[in-house]
């Protein structure tokens, strides 16, 4: 019995994500064995008990078919109890492909896991549930951003073994061409130390001048969750998220933003997290410190008031 | 270009949801419903690459009765027909179970292209358009931005993590899960709603599509998520919550 961890890299870059899981996949008290694809590099380093080297030339870019192909070979040849993902933009890309070449389930984004069940958030966080698995293994499992510590995984000498997947011509159907970054990045939200950030409560683009006063009276930059950028009422550059950017400043103050996972995992490293929403079962305040049940329309108002009185 | 459409329907976003102890899934009796957001702009996705290449819009949803009243709005919107795959408890299913019912249906359509959201905004598993895809043996995308229509086959923007995006080409028939907030959403018209009585509404069964298969993953409990913090909430009126968060804001933060 042994756990398969799928790590992700770009270039020779691990994506943090990628120890997340292993520290998850340790929870299972079995043999932790990881699989890249690509040069072991840096997971030859880590406290697991075997790497395996994936590598094909048809796999020096992602492709779902590619890697589905590839890693249905490897999870044959080493039929482990549980195959385990850090749940990143691309193993929700090809995941859940490869869970159901075996006719198993796929049990996504899961912040908890033991060996007979996973915990998972409904409803945009804001209830938990656990599954319990029924079916024989391989189980497919991936773990949800910031569930578990990476930087608490170990150092070790692991042995490494390559791996040489067989491709069949034609097998990937998807073509892929180069990513690029749209916005010019001029706003470095990373490098605030106060972020003012607002979200659907705000309901009109003209409402976010309230916001704005609030962010100029603290000397704060404004940013917003994805609803306010996709609307255009905020440009992409100022959204903080999974597909956005990740902070983490002295204080984080969410206005009319309900919290929802792909919105936390942009922002929950922030020192102080306050949060302002009318909703008191909103998930934002799962990871506030300082919360304001209330009406964003009067509490706003009356914080820029009472923050340019103390600054005098 | 035929399209069809995978919706569902889910508790509204401003739905309180009551958990009663120990209980396997929430109490459903003063929910109201909505079409989930994220296939809702797979719907607008599906319409307007009708209106510019000429087709079908075909809208299959698994769900209770009261599902009815999602895929009715769907025609209103402008899609051709509907298939309904009536079956209570749908949330006993687990993802592989519930794609199967639904590949069943589309299957039998031989669509060019399928669309569906990227996750349900109640199980939030963001897999069903994947699954769906490899039970019909197609090529998929997920995380789709933009697409545009090429001889036989289709170039999507794909969304990568921290701001990247991608170009990627399918050949079709294919796949493609939906980004919320791509495009602008259309109402119902009133003649959209009245046009929408006379469309195809079929609804079929789990059994007429050969059953739902044995669950791998069963719902257990659901219940609220403990705290990751303890939060100070900050009581009294607007004016007066205020003052104290600005309080805290300087002499215990220390950032004013």
């Amino acid at each position: 019995m042994s756990v398969l961890v799928v790590l992700e890299q770009l270039g020779g870059i691990y994506h943090r994500m990628s120890w997340e899981a292993v520290v998850a996949a340790q929870e299972l008290r079995l043999p932790v064995f990881v699989a890249t694809i690509g040069p072991a590099g840096a997971a030859a380093a880590k406290a697991v008990d075997k790497v395996y080297s994936i590598e094909h030339p048809d796999l020096a870019s992602y492709s779902a078919d590619g890697y589905t192909a590839a890693l249905e070979q490897l999870i044959r040849a080493v039929s482990p109890e549980f195959v385990v993902f850090p749940h990143t933009y691309q193993v929700r890309d090809f995941a859940p492909k490869l869970a159901t070449r075996f006719g198993r389930v796929f049990v996504s984004d899961a912040v908890k896991l033991s060996r007979t069940v996973a915990v998972r958030q409904l409803f945009q966080g804001k209830l938990n549930a656990d599954f319990a698995f029924f079916a024989e293994g391989p189980r497919f499992v991936s773990v949800q951003a910031g569930a578990y510590r990476g930087d608490t995984l170990g150092e070790g000498s692991p042995e490494v073994v390559a791996f040489a997947p067989e491709l069949a011509g034609g097998a990937i159907r998807v073509k892929a061409e180069a990513p690029f970054r749209e916005s010019s990045r001029a706003v470095d939200l990373t490098a605030a130390d106060i972020i003012v950030s607002v979200g659907r409560g705000i309901k009109e683009k003209e409402n976010i001048a309230l916001v704005e006063e609030l962010a100029a009276a603290l000397g704060g930059e404004l940013a917003a969750s994805r609803p306010i950028c996709d609307n255009g009422w905020l440009p992409m550059e100022r959204q903080v998220g999974s597909s956005g950017q990740t902070v983490a400043p002295k204080v984080y103050i969410a206005i009319g933003i309900s919290g929802a996972i792909q919105h936390q995992v942009g922002m929950k490293g922030s020192k102080t997290i306050v949060a302002i929403n009318k909703d008191p079962d909103a998930p934002i305040f799962e990871v506030a410190d300082y919360g304001i049940v209330g009406d964003l329309f009067e509490v706003v108002p009356a914080l820029t008031e009472a923050v340019k009185k103390l600054r005098g | 270009m035929k399209i069809v459409v995978a919706l569902k329907q889910v508790p509204s976003r401003d739905s309180s949801l009551r958990v009663p102890a120990g209980a396997a899934w929430i109490d459903e009796s003063d929910v109201t419903y909505e079409i989930n957001e994220p296939d809702a702009y797979a719907l607008e996705a599906g319409l307007q690459l009708k209106e510019q290449h000429g087709g079908e819009v075909i809208v299959v949803c698994a769900g209770p009765d009261g599902a009815a009243s999602s895929v009715r709005e769907a025609l209103a919107k402008g899609a051709d027909r509907a298939i309904h795959i009536q079956e209570d408890d749908l949330h006993q299913a687990d993802t592989l179970g519930l794609a199967t019912l639904l590949a069943a249906a589309i299957r039998a359509e031989a669509p060019d292209l399928v669309l569906t959201g990227l996750q349900s905004d109640d199980m939030g598993s963001g897999q069903t358009g994947v699954v769906v895809a490899e039970l019909l043996g197609l090529p998929s995308a997920t995380i789709i931005m933009a697409v545009e229509v090429q001889d036989g086959a289709i170039r999507v923007k794909r969304e990568l993590e921290d701001g990247w995006f991608q170009h990627v080409s399918l050949p079709l028939p294919a796949v493609l899960t939906i980004q919320s907030g791509i495009n602008k959403l259309r109402y119902a018209t009133l003649m959209g709603i009245k046009k929408a009585k006379t469309k195809e509404l079929r609804a079929v069964s789990a059994a007429d599509l050969g059953g739902v298969p044995v669950a791998q993953v069963r719902c257990e409990k659901v219940y609220l998520p403990e705290r990751a913090k303890q939060t100070q909430l900050i009581e009294g009126d607007a004016k007066t919550a205020a003052a104290t968060l600005a309080d805290k804001l300087k002499f215990e933060v220390r950032v004013i």
